[in-house]
């Protein structure tokens, strides 16, 4: 079961998940454009994905690598939405920096 | 597997069925006039309501992916009834709205994705049902489409979910690696405290805690609130907030009940910071909307004592909660709802003398603040009441005496509005409106809710008897 774990060992898989993880999360808390904000959402879904597909094999159970496909549709879903949203604000506003969303606040 | 299995499915085949025959009649435009959608919809909805109360109840499916009990039917069914109510008061914005069809479209999808979610015994199923119950709220958020603060607030929104989700399922990843099955139940007989579940747990909060709007995940919460149509303000503050309190329920207490008491440590901080931070910051708003946003944050943090309980107990009375809380919010956003429709104003300021002008409006927005406050004869009381009793559990002095310091402090900041209203002069006082029949019909509901709801002391036992 475990030949592809015996080359590359599971920690290596959760290390470098955590890490695109934490790439991501930082991207989302400081970059100001509302595209490459999605673009960092999708490195943290992907990291998820790269996560459970390690763990996947290391159990030899097919769920995790399913949900992995699942995690992409939704993925595509949610960035469809938010691409028309940030359309309406480029209307709006003219401008997709995250910044310039002030209108709100008290 | 056999019938009466499916039979548990039959309010998710009914929405599903539903959504996709009104897409079928909007692609062949068979009805035009937006009363005919709305009526269609309120009927459709009430149709919903009513099979919560038929058939058979309890039963699990797909394999046990999908499970059903009479508790959770109650709580598919109390979702159900505030959609009801909220379109019922979404009449006058709607009537002459460009794009009604969609919203009834995304809105029942919207609840078809709680329903999923509220059912889920697999995490897949879980995910897909909160996922399903959140991206169609972000457009409903951005769905005045000519106004920018609109478009603002589905940004928000859609980011802040995204993001929460992501947190979401990297806790959920590893619990999956933990344990090698993504079954909840079997969860519970594997995992046990220690430095991975831990952290994954962690995780899993943060993600809860954006989508219940806690401290310090409130962030997009006012904002939202502030920038979305009221009825959309009003669905997300009860409605999603209602799915996500009751997922949070049984995920703790089905999921990881043996970490209990690590998580009741995690919801002690989140709790009494969210009720205190949500209180101080409701006293400085001039929204009224903002205002609200403010008061349900505060609201999430008893929620939180309340599930600091035993498994039967703490379900059965956030479910109470929610449902006192339903009435109250609706009557609220109610109000907020006809007042800025026929004005355009929203400022707190503006409700000074509001009694003067709109008496029925004026009392029957008191009687919700009344009960978000928690003063005795109304609902609210006996909500909080059963929230506390069930808390002492497991929560500390010192948690109580903060929830109760806070009771104390959002008495303030309620009751000065309704002196604001009652007794106070405007110089610009709004003008008595007229609001629509149906408007009226679920205030009305709303009002005999926060009325009668708590005197009738049976309801919880009832509930009670059905968590066991």
């Amino acid at each position: 079961m475990n030949t592809i774990l015996s080359i590359v060992p599971i920690q290596y898989y959760i290390i470098l998940s955590a890490i695109l993880f934490s790439i991501g999360v930082m991207g989302v808390l400081t970059r100001s454009n509302a595209i490459i904000i999605f673009m960092s959402v999708e490195i943290m879904l992907n990291s998820v994905n790269l996560l459970l597909a390690a763990f996947s094999t290391y159990h030899n159970d097919a769920a995790g690598q399913i949900f992995v496909f699942f995690i992409m549709a939704v993925a595509a879903a949610e960035v469809a939405v938010g691409l028309a949203i940030i359309v309406m604000i480029y209307r709006n506003i003219n401008t997709i920096d995250i910044y310039n969303l002030n209108k709100l606040k008290g | 597997m056999n019938i009466s299995d499916w039979l548990t499915l039959r309010i998710e085949i009914a929405l599903a069925v539903f959504i996709l025959l009104q897409l079928i009649i909007k692609i062949f435009d068979l009805i035009r006039s937006n009363e005919t959608w709305l009526r269609l919809n309120i009927a459709i909805t009430f149709l919903i309501v009513l099979l919560g109360f038929t058939g058979n109840d309890s039963g699990s499916l797909f394999g046990g992916m999908f499970i059903s009990t009479s508790f959770i039917i109650i709580e598919k069914t109390i979702l159900a009834f505030a959609t009801l109510l909220v379109l019922m008061q979404s009449y006058n914005w709607l009537k002459h709205h460009q794009h009604t069809p969609e919203f009834f479209m995304l809105l029942l999808t919207a609840l078809l994705g709680m329903f999923l979610m509220l059912s889920a015994n697999n995490i897949l199923l879980f995910y897909l049902g909160l996922e399903m119950a959140t991206i169609p709220v972000a457009a409903l958020a951005n769905f005045d489409l000519d106004k920018q603060r609109s478009s603002e607030a589905g940004m928000k929104m859609i980011l802040s979910s995204a993001f929460s989700s992501g947190m979401l399922l990297f806790g959920i990843s590893i619990f999956y690696g933990i344990t090698g099955t993504l079954t909840i139940s079997s969860w519970q007989e594997i995992l046990r405290p220690g430095g991975l579940e831990v952290l994954a747990l962690i995780f899993i909060m943060t993600g809860f805690g954006f989508k219940i709007s806690l401290v310090p995940f409130h962030l997009w919460t006012a904002d939202v609130y502030e920038g979305s149509p009221v009825s959309i303000t009003a669905f997300l503050s009860v409605v999603s907030k209602g799915a996500v309190s009751f997922a949070l329920a049984r995920f703790l207490f089905n999921g990881v009940i043996m970490m209990q008491e690590f998580w009741v440590e995690i919801l002690f901080l989140l709790s009494i910071i969210t009720m205190t931070v949500g209180n101080l910051f409701a006293m400085r708003q001039t929204n009224i909307k903002r205002f609200l946003a403010f008061s349900t944050v505060a609201q999430a943090g008893y929620i939180l004592l309340g599930l600091a309980g035993d498994p039967v107990n703490a379900p059965t009375s956030v479910v109470y909660f929610i449902l006192v809380y339903m009435f109250s919010n609706l009557a609220a956003l109610g109000v907020v709802e006809i007042v800025s429709f026929a004005t355009q104003k929203e400022d707190l300021d503006d409700y000074k003398g509001f009694y003067n002008s709109n008496k029925k409006l004026a009392i029957v927005l008191m009687l919700a603040l009344f009960s978000l406050a928690g003063i005795p004869p109304t609902a609210g009381f006996f909500g909080k009441l059963f929230l506390f009793t069930s808390g002492i559990h497991s929560a500390s002095v010192v948690w109580l005496l903060f929830a109760s310091l806070n009771l104390v402090v959002s008495l303030y900041y309620y009751m000065r509005l309704v002196r604001m209203m009652f007794s106070e002069n405007n110089e610009k006082p709004l003008a008595s409106i007229q609001s629509p029949l149906l408007s009226n019909i679920a205030l009305i509901i709303c009002s005999a809710g926060i009325l009668f709801i708590g005197i009738f002391g049976g309801l919880y036992d009832y509930l009670h008897q059905l968590a066991k």
